[in-house]
């Protein structure tokens, strides 16, 4: 495509689609983003600094960026395992496993939310269970990361799955000839072509989990200091109006979930390198 | 796959271990909440889901979720179209900016429209004149609807346009039809399966909206209360009973998407062969 750059268009429709294109993107996105930025820059620095360093707001950072690590960290581990069952086995009941992987896509956050809060807490179904080994769920910082494994899952198996369906036997094959045992051709051959992948979904569920707000909200039980998520803390600071406080902490999150973001297509770029063999 | 053969432990192993997870993480939380919303017997359950304050709340989320839908189809044609079809300036930018909203808090989508159209916002003065109130009310919660499903549509269509290429469209045009009609004729046949799988994601998000919505609505019960709203508001107020009552008709709708989102999943990929 790109050696025809200088032709005319033949194609008719260009002004018309993208008028309406920038149109809806200015009115939906452009816009509200401009008056955050533009509410920003009347945030004087002493006052942003002293905002998002506040006791209770840095210790949302931790239980928000704990929970959504080990959260992601669990979801690669089973992801990679359910997409590995998907691609790789046959049995019955496959195709109906491969749809409900998107359970937590189609179902609301706050139906999710309520349905596991109401298990595990001590009297529920689950809950009684764990509260028989002292174990509290619901309320706790357990109970945050379960809901955000529910969010995450469907990340990474989505992002594995289609790697991992491309990837050639014949390198395995190779390599079980040569004498490579499986455990070995699986470290050595199929997980650093299938690692891009992996640290995609986990990103992407990592950066989700962050600011995930409506299935956490329900098990979190809120506690400051102890299971109060930073998403929620702009929400209680959005609920008394201070709009200054709120926007302060949002742009520590927007900036965090784009770090993140970045880091991952640094990793991205690094990795096809590898895999090209330009690097 | 010989490999396979030999280890045939190791695959039970996992498969169960993966059906075990599913199971537990995915599949109890949809089945407690159908359980839970009968266990008082199905009268307290329908008086539930036909109290004035549901059915309003039930009639708010379809309409959020059909506006988001036909904003966002519309906006999925046409960006689409714009995207695969035309080489010009700023078209990275243009498709940076359309996925944005998909690395966006929830929480912080509502922010920035309580900024941009809240009491300290430039435009409250005329949006005060004219008596058009945004935020806490129902054109807010449909703006933060259309605002979190915004890439939906356009993100299934664009792979697919790029893969098919333009070179059917230039021969059309250049035998002389219309926009319409290479559109009608040439280019929708390639992106019907994508496009309604496009309105399923983002008919599933839409209804099921929280974060962004809960911001916006002034939580007005029979107002701007939709769905999932209303539902937090019987859970926080210990009406268990109907908070699951009503989540039950969102399972329900969760379980349709799921089988029409695989169905046309199935259908794409046979139209792609």
């Amino acid at each position: 495509m790109k050696k025809k750059r200088k032709q005319r268009r033949v194609i008719p429709g260009f002004g018309l689609s993208l008028g309406i294109t920038v149109t809806l993107l200015s009115l939906i996105v452009v816009i509200p983003l401009c008056s955050l930025v533009v509410f920003s820059s009347q945030l004087s620095f002493s006052e942003f600094i002293s905002t998002v360093t506040s006791p209770r707001v840095l210790a949302s950072y931790r239980v928000s960026f704990q929970t959504a690590l080990v959260a992601a960290l669990i979801n690669a581990v089973v992801g990679l395992m359910i997409a590995w069952v998907l691609v790789r086995y046959q049995f019955p009941g496959k195709r109906i496993m491969d749809g409900l992987i998107e359970v937590p896509f189609a179902l609301p956050t706050a139906v999710a939310g309520i349905s596991l809060t109401h298990m595990t807490v001590d009297s529920g179904w689950v809950g009684s269970i764990f509260h028989k080994f002292g174990i509290e769920v619901a309320y706790t910082r357990i109970g945050i990361t379960i809901a955000l494994v529910f969010i995450g899952i469907p990340f990474v198996v989505r992002s594995v799955q289609p790697v991992l369906e491309k990837l050639d036997p014949q390198y395995e094959e190779a390599a079980s000839m040569l004498g490579a045992g499986r455990t070995y051709s699986f470290f050595r051959i199929i997980l650093p072509e299938i690692f891009p992948a992996l640290v995609a979904g986990f990103t992407m569920a990592f950066a989700r989990s962050l600011g995930e707000y409506g299935s956490v909200v329900f098990i979190a039980g809120n506690t400051p200091f102890e299971t109060e998520i930073t998403p929620l803390l702009i929400m209680s600071q959005l609920q008394e109006y201070d709009y200054a406080s709120a926007t302060s902490i949002a742009l520590v999150m927007l900036a965090a979930a784009f770090l993140i973001l970045f880091v991952n297509a640094v990793l991205q770029s690094r990795a096809s390198k590898i895999v090209s063999g330009i690097g | 796959m010989k490999q396979n053969e030999q280890s045939g432990a190791v695959k039970w192993l996992l498969i169960a271990f993966s059906a075990i997870f599913l199971a537990v993480m995915l599949i109890l939380p949809l089945i407690y909440v159908l359980i839970t919303a009968f266990r008082e017997g199905v009268q307290p359950y329908l008086e539930a889901v036909t109290d004035p304050y549901a059915l309003k709340s039930i009639q708010l989320t379809l309409e959020a979720t059909v506006i988001a839908v036909v904003v966002n189809t519309i906006f999925g044609l046409f960006a689409s179209w714009c995207i695969t079809k035309f080489q010009f300036r700023g078209k990275k930018v243009i498709s940076t900016l359309i996925d944005l909203p998909l690395t966006v808090s929830p929480i912080i989508a509502g922010l920035i429209y309580v900024l941009t159209f809240g009491r300290q916002s430039f435009l409250y003065p005329y949006l005060k004149a004219a008596n058009i109130s945004i935020i806490y009310a129902v054109p807010g919660i449909v703006l933060a609807t259309i605002f979190v499903t915004f890439p939906f549509i356009s993100r299934e269509i664009i792979p697919v346009l790029t893969a098919a290429g333009k070179d059917e469209e230039e021969a059309a045009a250049l035998m002389g039809a219309g926009g319409w009609t290479i559109f009608r004729r040439v280019t929708f046949p390639h992106i019907k399966w994508a496009l309604l799988y496009g309105i399923v994601l983002c008919t599933a998000r839409a209804m099921g909206e929280f974060g962004a919505v809960s911001v916006l609505s002034g939580h007005l019960r029979g107002k701007t209360n939709t769905m999932p709203l209303y539902i937090e508001l019987l859970y926080q107020g210990y009406d268990f009973t109907g908070a699951f009552a009503v989540s039950s008709i969102l399972v329900v709708m969760a379980i349709i998407i799921l089988v029409l989102r695989s169905v046309l999943e199935y259908r794409g990929k046979k139209n792609e062969e």
